[in-house]
């Protein structure tokens, strides 16, 4: 059946390795005895999840100079880019791997960091999950897997601290509230978290209506028609970026009034692209979520070299555990003495990292590689920037709750 | 027009080409690290689901633009038996074969019993596949769009029992897929049933008249193709560990599947699997040469402009191009 | 209760109107040419991206960015037509589909290259203004987005009903070989048909601007969306198309409504596969297109 022997399966070789030169070059390091431990880097940098995973990259990088200057053991940096498709995971790990990372780094996705933490697992070499938030991350029996970022349940629980103490702090309590979450892994597992637990904490506020929509929702008009119609006093996204600014040109026009609108442990209000789309609209919109210290002084170091490094671009959350990232396999690294992986992986399981900038506990791992040391914080807009403004402890300015009505802007 | 490859099993010299491809194959895992292993599974994935869906197209003329649908199926199937019900993907693959076959049967009688054709049948296919996916999404026993995950491989896995291992495991796995798929693949063409199946797809009318059972044919083909496509499936689930409806059953995922097989040679039975190298190896070159340039989105632009230049300028495929290649005197028309 | 009805119905056939401007560019390229432009959803969103340039850079608000677009997209859809997508008509489906997802690929890359892959919005105060409109409050941009939609397909049937070359389409897409004998050039025809179709995308996109953000990988919705419209109000029929495109609009909103957001495209498929199987040339009469 196969025609054609000799000519067509040296064509097919031939050009197969051709592709093979071309493809590997670039990723070809020149390897000498005693250079640094290879760290490989698995991040989204293209693809629908590419603008975090591009700011991910700039934690990742801002890290790496920054342990660099502070005298850690040399690593060598390596990304590769998961095209934001989960099933790349294992393909990335893999080559990673291959290129002789010791530790691996990433994948801001769930599905694609489960997917590359089967390969991981599978050469037991160690990954440090900076961001993604699937609870089947570290509780699938993962050895190599240490995340030093919240699961959606812990996100929810922190969140729902916050907002019952914003009624303490304001004096203002709100009786019902409507959730909204995209549904894609990220926004599932959130609302699903906030189901749960409300009913656990007993929270006293009633949710009217929950609304899931498409990933790729163009337009909200009709999703915020509907809350509206449910008078709630709060409304809860669980956002991306994009729906997080539809959300908010819906409110204005179809003149919602609200106490507060709080996004659950959801991404997409702090960032810039958020606050420059909205302006003034944006302001005073309120988010649960893990968030940099502001009171710490490696905080501040950190966001001074990265205004520095990156005048145009925000220091929020993925690029804070992008950094810490860094920064724990770093501590590795230089506790274990060695680039290899095993003694990586003891080192990890170690790790008590006190000075950090993320706000919580010190950084530890348990025995299923989660960090439960992870705090959250509130958040609210106010003057175009995210301002800290619970925990009493680290707040840098006072919530303004309810807000002020988007008519009398 | 599609060409269809002609018998030459009983040469030697296609005999001898063939075994040392093969063997070429099995060697892989021995000569290439995992990087390259990991790749090239993708590369037999991709073939053997090519394959299946070329079963449809390339010998019958039926266009299924919405194959991710039996993908999704096997994947679910499989991984759904495997870990809330504990069933060897031994199993859980067939298992997932029979449910694509029936859904792949029932949109076909569907289609054909309302007589939908051409573009029609496959915006058909295309509907069905996007009804699918939301539905898989919004679907709490899977996950939803949350996903559904697979546990970790236990230490005392045995990859024979279990199909899940290290990256040489899943390159036999779907080398394995790909040969059963070729050899069904061509038993099936080769046989009556391909006689007939061509006739159909020159001339349906015409092969009606002459007393084919059309109708039943193309249901059986479908049925065929999507348990085929099915197995790919469970097994692909069984290697990623996670499932997701919109990355599994999305469009990009059916417009995958059909690339490789259509620029490899539609119809034939090699051209999926130079086509899958070919766009494998694409995809991965320009991917690097994008990262290498940090420019985002050029390797999705390299992609498309060596999709266009194939279709432009080879427009019946890789395969058969080579094939002229290799034998510019021989060949017959 | 009722007012929000109203306002989901509103909203559904002012939006329905911008999906028929698209649908319709779909449907003629079809109609005449018997190719399917799977990458139409990409040309809506380089319209889009147009609108966001345009505004960002020179200020020009969505109507004259559309029609602007439209200038662009004709010229785009006319060089690709005589370039590549001539020697493909008459080709087998597939390899016109491959065609398309090429197209599709290659605007893709060029989108993330030039605008990358974050969405981008017109942050023109229009996005926050609505009218009030008997009790009713509508967006400023929707209304004007339908209202310039309705006018260009109204401008689009004259010109198909009385210039020679809008006659000329019609009879090509009546009657491909019939058109030839009378001696009407398709090439000419073919040409000024793609460039229609694509200037239809590109204008709804740029007239969407304010509305939508722009992003890359919103293509494929609108390419099944336009299906969807096209095939429900039967392939190659404008007035189909135009009903098509309002039902569509106001069924989504309702389904977004009424069951859950996330599932209201499942509806839309649901109704195209019953359409497919129980009324091929659409739910709008049209030729029987089989």
């Amino acid at each position: 059946m196969t025609c054609n022997p000799a000519v067509d399966r040296r064509t097919i070789l031939k050009g197969a390795t051709a592709g093979a030169a071309l493809s590997i070059t670039p990723l070809r390091h020149v390897r000498a005895a005693g250079t640094p431990v290879k760290v490989g880097v698995l991040l989204p940098t293209s693809g629908v999840l590419a603008f975090l995973g591009q700011a991910c990259r700039r934690g990742i990088d801002l890290g790496a100079k920054m342990m660099a200057e502070n005298g850690a053991p040399a690593v060598e940096i390596l990304h590769v880019d998961t095209e934001s498709k989960a099933e790349q995971g294992r393909v990335a790990a893999e080559k990673l791997i291959r290129e002789g990372c010791s530790v691996l780094i990433g994948a801001f996705d769930s599905g694609t960091t489960i997917s590359a933490a089967q390969a991981a697992e599978a050469a037991k070499v160690p990954l440090v999950v900076n961001i993604a938030a699937a609870p089947q991350i570290t509780s699938q029996g993962f050895k190599y897997v240490f995340r030093n970022f919240t699961p959606g349940a812990t996100l929810v629980y922190n969140a729902v601290a916050r907002i019952k103490e914003l009624s303490s702090l304001t004096g203002v309590s709100p009786k019902t509230a409507v959730l909204m979450h995209v549904n894609d892994t990220f926004g599932h597992a959130v609302a699903k978290g906030v189901d749960i637990l409300w009913q656990k904490l007993n929270v006293p506020i009633e949710i009217v209506d929950t609304i899931s929509y498409s990933r790729l929702a163009k337009d909200m008009s009709v999703e915020i028609g509907r809350a509206k119609a449910a008078k709630p006093d709060i409304l809860m996204p669980v956002t991306r970026v994009n729906d997080a600014i539809l959300i908010v040109r819906e409110l204005v026009k179809q003149n919602v009034e609200l106490f507060g609108v709080i996004g659950p442990g959801s991404p997409g209000p702090y960032e810039k692209a958020f606050t420059d789309a909205t302006g003034k609209y944006g302001d005073e919109y309120m988010d649960c979520v893990p968030w940099y210290d502001p009171t710490r002084v490696k905080t501040r170091r950190a966001i001074a070299a990265f205004a520095e490094a990156y005048p145009d671009q925000r220091f929020e959350l993925n690029v804070g555990f992008s950094y810490e990232a860094v920064e724990i396999v770093a501590d590795a690294i230089a506790r274990a003495g060695s680039g290899e992986p095993g003694a990586l992986q003891a080192a990890l399981r170690a790790t008590n990292l006190q000075d950090h900038i993320m706000y919580g506990g010190p950084i530890t791992f348990d025995e299923t590689g989660q960090n439960p040391n992870i705090g959250g914080v509130l958040l609210q807009n106010q003057g175009g920037t995210p301002k800290v403004v619970g925990p009493a402890e680290i707040a840098v300015a006072k919530p303004v709750f309810p807000m002020t009505p988007f008519a009398e802007r | 027009m599609v060409r269809r490859e002609r018998k030459r099993t009983g040469r030697p010299r296609g005999v001898v080409a063939a075994t040392a491809f093969f063997c070429a194959l099995f060697l892989v895992p021995h000569l290439l690290d995992d990087a390259w292993v990991a790749v090239l599974t993708l590369v037999l994935f991709f073939a053997f689901v090519g394959q299946a869906w070329n079963l449809m197209m390339g010998h019958v003329g039926l266009l299924s633009l919405g194959h991710a649908l039996f993908l999704g199926i096997g994947g679910y199937t499989t991984a759904v038996l495997l870990q809330d019900y504990g069933m060897t993907p031994w199993i859980g693959i067939p298992a997932g074969a029979l449910v694509a076959a029936m859904v792949g049967a029932g949109i076909a009688w569907l289609g054909f019993r309302f007589s939908v054709r051409g573009v029609y049948f496959a915006l058909l296919t295309i509907a069905f596949a996007e009804f699918f996916r939301i539905l898989f999404s919004n679907w709490p026993l899977i996950g939803g769009t949350g996903g559904y995950f697979l546990r970790v491989v236990p230490e005392d896995n045995v990859p024979l029992l279990s199909l899940r291992g290290g990256a040489d495991h899943f390159y036999y796995l779907f080398f394995v897929l790909f040969l059963v798929g070729l050899i069904v693949s061509a038993r099936l063409v080769r046989g009556r049933i391909g006689m007939f199946w061509s006739a159909i797809r020159e001339d349906e009318d015409a092969a009606r008249a002459l007393g084919v059972r059309s109708f039943r044919l193309k249901v059986l083909v479908v049925a065929v193709s999507a348990a085929m496509t099915a197995c790919g499936g469970g097994a692909f689930a069984l290697m990623n560990g996670s499932l997701f409806p919109n990355t599994l059953m999305g469009m990009q995922m059916s417009i995958q599947i059909i690339l490789a097989p259509i620029i490899g040679g539609l119809g034939t039975l090699f051209g999926p699997f130079v086509g899958a190298v070919f766009v494998v190896l694409v995809l991965e070159f320009s991917r690097d040469l994008g990262q290498t340039a940090g420019v985002y989105g050029l390797s999705t632009l390299i992609y498309g402009l060596t999709v266009l230049g194939v279709i432009l300028y080879m427009p019946e495929g890789i395969w058969p191009r080579l094939v002229r290649l290799a034998q510019p005197l021989r060949r017959d028309r | 209760m009722v007012e929000l009805y109203l306002k989901v119905a509103a909203g559904g056939l002012l939006i329905g109107t911008v999906y028929a401007l698209i649908a319709i560019g779909l449907t003629i390229i079809f109609g005449v040419m018997r190719v399917v432009n799977f990458a139409h959803g990409e040309m809506v969103v380089m319209g889009m991206y147009l609108g966001y340039a345009l505004w960002t850079l020179f200020a020009i608000p969505a109507i004259p960015a559309a029609l602007i677009a439209a200038v662009v997209l004709f010229g785009l859809g006319v060089f690709l037509q005589v370039t590549v997508v001539s020697r493909f008509v008459g080709r087998p489906q597939h390899s016109q589909f491959i065609l398309f997802i090429a197209f599709a690929l290659v605007i893709t890359g060029l989108h993330l290259m030039l605008m990358g892959p974050d969405a981008r919005s017109v942050m023109a105060p229009i996005s926050f203004q609505t009218y009030s409109v008997g009790g009713l409050r509508l967006d400023a941009a929707r209304v004007q987005a339908a209202a310039t939609a309705l006018v260009m397909i109204l401008a689009l049937v004259a010109f198909l009903r009385f210039t020679f070359i809008g006659r000329a389409i019609r009879a090509a897409a009546d009657n491909p070989l019939g058109a030839e004998v009378v001696g009407i050039r398709s090439g000419r025809v073919y040409a000024v048909t793609a460039g229609i179709g694509l200037a239809c995308a590109g204008a709804a996109g740029a007239l969407v601007s304010p509305l939508f953000d722009a992003q890359p990988f919103l293509a494929p919705e609108f390419t099944l969306l336009a299906f969807i419209i096209v095939i429900i109000g039967g392939l190659g029929s404008l007035t189909g198309a135009l009903i098509g495109g309002l039902l569509i609009g106001v069924a989504e909103g309702f389904a977004a409504l009424l069951i859950n957001p996330a599932m209201k495209s499942m509806f839309s498929y649901g109704l195209l596969i019953a359409v497919l199987l129980l009324r091929p040339a659409g739910l709008f009469g049209g030729r029987e297109a089989r």
